[in-house]
């Protein structure tokens, strides 16, 4: 029971930012109209795309000598990259039909 | 300095997210939205390769440190490749196969967390907290990368039915407490990375098991699902560099994914755990609407011209058929020449129509209809009592009347359009075959409806020559 109590209060501020980053993720998505579901969702695809900013941090400290650590590194942050282009050109195209009327 | 820079680079990326995510909830601003979203993922990438300090194990800083030219070369090719091979697939992707396409990179994003925790585990075999987190952002991941990848081959059609083994929930749930267990212990006694790599490839197999079950029609639920998913799998990547932007980023999009996931849940009237664990066509929802009988009536293109033509008010009714058949634009036709007739015509939206909510309206938006015509469930119902003909083109479950009045159908109590209150009701259909939750339609018995049977846009263009030529 202490430990856990301890953990707490040691991640005190860690637990407060993931509280309220839960409840901005709510409060941002509260009242969407059904017409931007999909672009909505493609978005929020894009955005955990930001994986890729600990892929190249992984790699900036791979040890250059490692070719199994480079090759894994590589393609991480080609899937990485893959997932946050794609995720918004695809959003924009979605989203540039609405614009016109 | 850098560093100090370097957190300041990612806060403002943390409040592009939310205020582009908030944008993106409004028509006129979306686009902004998405683009002030990219260009603070942009700033976050930069300033994470260029603002770079390599660390000690205690945090401090190594001075004088140089990154090799090699890691340098690897990390721009890969981001050129992945930037050049992610912008052409968006760019050419046909609207329809859209869903899918959101499924894949959604994978790829899985896939990138997944791979982030197999290098990361040998460095932290001594830091029980941080071995938790590299493995949870692992398995997260990885069971949204094998997952995304089957819900993209159920979307584009490769994998048609859904594969149920027997007893599949208990397997699954089974192979779930595995991973679980498994996890748990690679956590508390760090083994080597073999365990690590079978570990992974259980992953995989659950993945797999998970989505295999699930019909298509559930797909976009399963794509929101496994999306927030993906955040999750970010955020924990988040804790184990104590990444500021990696943290907001993932828990808004698991936060918002997960709120998502049950809005499209509660569109379609089915609770969550009734998509997971399979409802259409297992078990006892086979059971519902097996009564339903009677004639059917054909009705041929002329006639239906001829209908159309000296109506006053038409609604189309358009479903996923139609953007199967590509005949987004034929319909766009249909609208255009009936209202040079003198004819009202309205597009009635479901809130699933199509294969996620809110496709349609994009589909119909890339054929040039106009945004005022698609007129939503709620203010169209009340509409059909006065509607001369409602064109049904490829939709078939959100016009089941089943779902009002057919207590054991599996669709029962789900919100449809009610076009059985119209004058008269043509149904474009391929054949007879049952929607995708794989029950019949009364609505085809009626005596009110015709069926023009055919491809909708060889039925529709012949439609449009037809009327006018009147």
């Amino acid at each position: 029971m202490e430990s856990i109590l301890n953990l707490i209060s040691e991640h005190r501020e860690m637990i407060y930012f993931v509280l309220l980053s839960v409840f901005v993720g709510i409060e941002v998505i509260g009242g969407v109209p059904t017409v931007l579901h999909t672009p909505l969702m493609s978005g929020a695809n894009a955005i955990h795309g930001v994986v890729i900013v600990g892929a190249i941090y992984v790699m900036l400290n791979v040890d250059p000598t490692d070719y199994l650590a480079l090759a894994l590194g590589f393609l991480a942050v080609l899937l990485g990259t893959l997932n946050v282009v794609g995720g918004f050109v695809v959003t924009d195209r979605m989203l540039e039909m609405f614009k016109k009327k | 300095m850098k560093s100090a820079l370097l957190e300041l680079s990612y806060l403002i990326g943390s409040v592009t997210f939310i205020v582009g995510l908030k944008m993106m909830g409004n028509p006129k601003s979306a686009r902004k939205g998405n683009l002030l979203g990219a260009a603070g993922m942009t700033l976050a990438i930069l300033g994470t390769i260029f603002l770079f300090e390599k660390k000690t194990e205690d945090g401090a800083v190594v001075a004088d440190h140089v990154v090799p030219g090699i890691i340098y070369a690897l990390i721009f090719g890969a981001i050129l490749l992945g930037t050049i091979v992610g912008w052409l697939t968006a760019k050419k992707v046909q609207m329809t196969k859209m869903p899918e396409l959101v499924s894949m990179f959604n994978g790829m994003g899985g896939a990138c967390a997944a791979l982030i925790g197999l290098m990361e585990y040998e460095h932290n075999l001594h830091h029980t907290g941080a071995l938790a987190t590299i493995i949870a952002g692992m398995v997260i991941g990885t069971v949204s990368f094998s997952g995304s990848i089957i819900a993209y081959l159920k979307l584009n059609g490769t994998m048609k039915q859904p594969i149920r083994l027997p007893q599949y929930n208990v397997i699954n749930t089974i192979v779930m407490a595995g991973v679980v267990l498994f996890g748990a212990w690679v956590v508390m006694t760090a083994p080597s990375m073999t365990f690590l790599y079978l570990l992974f490839a259980v992953a995989i197999v659950y993945g797999i098991l998970f989505t295999v079950p699930i019909g298509g029609a559930d797909m976009p639920v399963v794509i929101s699902l496994l999306n927030s998913f993906t955040g999750l799998a970010a955020a924990f990547g988040g804790f184990l560099y104590d990444n500021k932007i990696m943290l907001t980023g993932g828990i808004l999009v698991g936060s918002a994914g997960t709120l998502l996931t049950l809005v499209m849940c509660k569109a379609m009237n089915r609770p969550l755990s009734n998509v997971i664990f399979g409802a259409f066509g297992g078990g006892d929802a086979a059971a519902g609407s097996s009564s339903v009988s009677g004639s059917i009536k054909d009705i041929n293109v002329s006639d239906t011209a001829v209908l159309m033509n000296y109506s006053k008010k038409v609604v189309i009714v358009p479903g996923y058929g139609l953007a199967v058949a590509q005949a987004q634009h034929v319909i766009h036709e249909l609208e255009t020449i009936l209202e040079e007739r003198g004819v009202e015509v309205k597009y009635a939206i479901h809130p699933v129509a199509g294969r996620m909510p809110g496709h349609m309206n994009v589909l119909l938006a890339e054929s040039n209809v106009s945004y005022d015509k698609l007129v939503e469930m709620e203010d169209i119902n009340p509409e059909f009592s006065s509607t001369d003909v409602v064109l049904v083109v490829g939709a078939n479950d959100v016009v089941n009347p089943a779902a009002h009045n057919d207590p054991s159908s599996p669709i029962y109590g789900m919100p449809i359009l009610d076009v059985e209150n119209a004058s008269h009701i043509i149904v474009n259909k391929r054949s007879m075959n049952a929607g995708y939750a794989g029950i019949e339609n009364e609505l085809f018995f009626n005596p009110k409806t015709s069926m023009l049977f055919g491809d909708a846009k060889a039925v529709l263009t012949k439609l449009v020559a037809e009327i006018k030529s009147l």
